[in-house]
């Protein structure tokens, strides 16, 4: 019995120091280090070959999480994020918001979600935008200040939708937990629940949680996920019949409007003027955008006292 | 396939413009028919008569809403099969909502509230002279 514990423990170790790899990198790692532990005499081969299957059926990856999953995930990152700023609750602009949202998330190459898409205006002059996955979406007025025309607020909400899209946020989460939680998951079977159990997933929801809003209020994707993000938000503001040019011309605004240094965009994304050039890069230099009378009256009319 | 939303609708046309015929639950299964940008046409349940969803909607997977022990496993290491109401549920929601009292989900639950009918989308997409698919040539 001692001699058992004593083998386990190096092996187990080693799976969870492995944890936070990649899926494929994990697999081969847990095959090298279990082949290790053999030839230290740490395991016996038919320990080692456990291992390596057991790792094999919980290396989970962000594709994993259902989508399920994923509106739980995503409704407690809103939580903390409209705990942290404060909700704009107006109806008429929130009404304004969510029909151009709305329209948007439906030419989406994911416009449905398991609990659907909804957007809410945060009352703070900071330069901010969240998309919590799932797609509950989150656009500050300071954000919407720098929006003139409908179809630059439409590409601030693409570009969200786009990070809901491509799930983003979900691929923030550390894989070491979701291996941990999926994995209980699957030990469990029918039953509900046991205490312990449920306190052992919550854990691993609220880091989950926490890397996901860590990584949307402080760090920012990486440029390539923004990069992405804009391609995408790019397509579904032309699939709408909206001039993408409205990107531009926001980014532009924004540009002007961003404080160096600042706890928003300043920080979490790439200058405004590089988003410029790489969305210029792909789709040729953005013409001036013009005004749509009609558009033009029920943006007055939803965002004008913004 | 398996519907993978809280509510699935199957439309007449593929196109969220088209009349919802029907609305299915989670977990459901349809049989499909054939394709088309993104859109499936589905026999929903009790050969229901077909219709299109967004494929959006719908997994490859079966999605096994009442899991046994052996489902279980088999969710664990295959990724033919997955647990509804399992994971990060209601249960765990209501724990951490347990454990982190200071955080409030009201706004969350107004938020899900704010939804838009289908033709209040199409006056929009009139009254604001868009054009789906007009947009820059795509």
């Amino acid at each position: 019995m001692t001699l058992l514990r004593r083998n386990a423990v190096p092996a187990f170790l080693l799976l969870s120091v492995l944890a936070g790899a990649g899926c494929a990198t994990l697999d081969d790692a847990t095959k090298l280090g279990a082949s290790l532990g053999v030839s230290k005499g740490v395991v016996t081969q038919e320990q080692a070959t456990s291992i390596t299957k057991v790792t094999k059926a919980v290396a989970k990856t962000f594709e994993d999480i259902t989508p399920e999953q994923e509106y739980y995930i995503g409704r407690t990152v809103g939580a903390v994020i409209v705990n942290r700023y404060k909700p704009y609750p107006d109806p008429g602009a929130n009404g304004y918001l969510n029909l151009v949202g709305q329209t948007l998330a439906q030419a989406s190459d994911r416009p449905e979600t398991f609990g659907g898409y909804h957007f809410l205006i945060l009352d703070s002059p900071e330069i901010n935008a969240f998309a919590a996955p799932g797609g509950l979406i989150f656009v500050s007025r300071g954000m919407l200040r720098c929006c003139t025309t409908e179809d630059a607020v439409a590409a601030v909400l693409a570009h969200e939708i786009a990070h809901v899209q491509l799930r983003h946020g979900l691929q923030a989460i550390d894989s070491s937990r979701l291996t941990h939680a999926l994995t209980t998951l699957g030990a469990e079977g029918a039953k509900s629940y046991g205490d312990k159990r449920l306190a052992d997933l919550t854990k691993d929801f609220e880091g989950s949680v926490r890397d996901v809003t860590s990584t949307l209020i402080n760090n920012g994707y990486s440029r390539s996920f923004e990069r992405e993000a804009d391609a995408a938000a790019v397509t579904i503001l032309a699939r709408v019949g909206y001039d993408p040019a409205g990107l531009v011309a926001m980014l532009g605004e924004m540009e002007k409007n961003l404080k160096p240094g600042g706890p928003d965009f300043a920080k979490t994304h790439p200058s405004p003027k590089s988003r410029v050039e790489e969305i210029e890069r792909r789709a040729g230099a953005a013409k001036t955008l013009a005004v749509v009378p009609s558009r033009q009256a029920r943006f007055q009319a939803g965002l004008g006292k913004l | 396939m398996s519907v993978q939303v809280k509510q699935g609708q199957v439309r007449a046309s593929p196109s969220f413009l088209g009349k919802v015929v029907v609305t299915l639950d989670y977990g459901d299964r349809v049989e499909t028919l054939e394709e088309k940008d993104g859109w499936i046409r589905v026999v929903p349940p009790a050969k229901k008569a077909p219709g299109w969803m967004h494929s959006s909607a719908l997994s490859e997977k079966r999605i096994v809403l009442k899991a046994g022990k052996k489902e279980a496993e088999l969710a664990a290491s295959s990724g033919e099969l997955a647990l509804a109401g399992k994971g990060f549920n209601a249960d765990v929601e209501a724990e951490f909502k347990a454990r982190n009292k200071g955080i409030n989900f009201a706004w969350i639950d107004r938020m899900q509230d704010m939804t838009v009918p289908p033709d209040e989308v199409q006056a929009f997409l009139r009254e604001g002279d868009l054009t789906p698919g007009k947009g820059d040539g795509q």
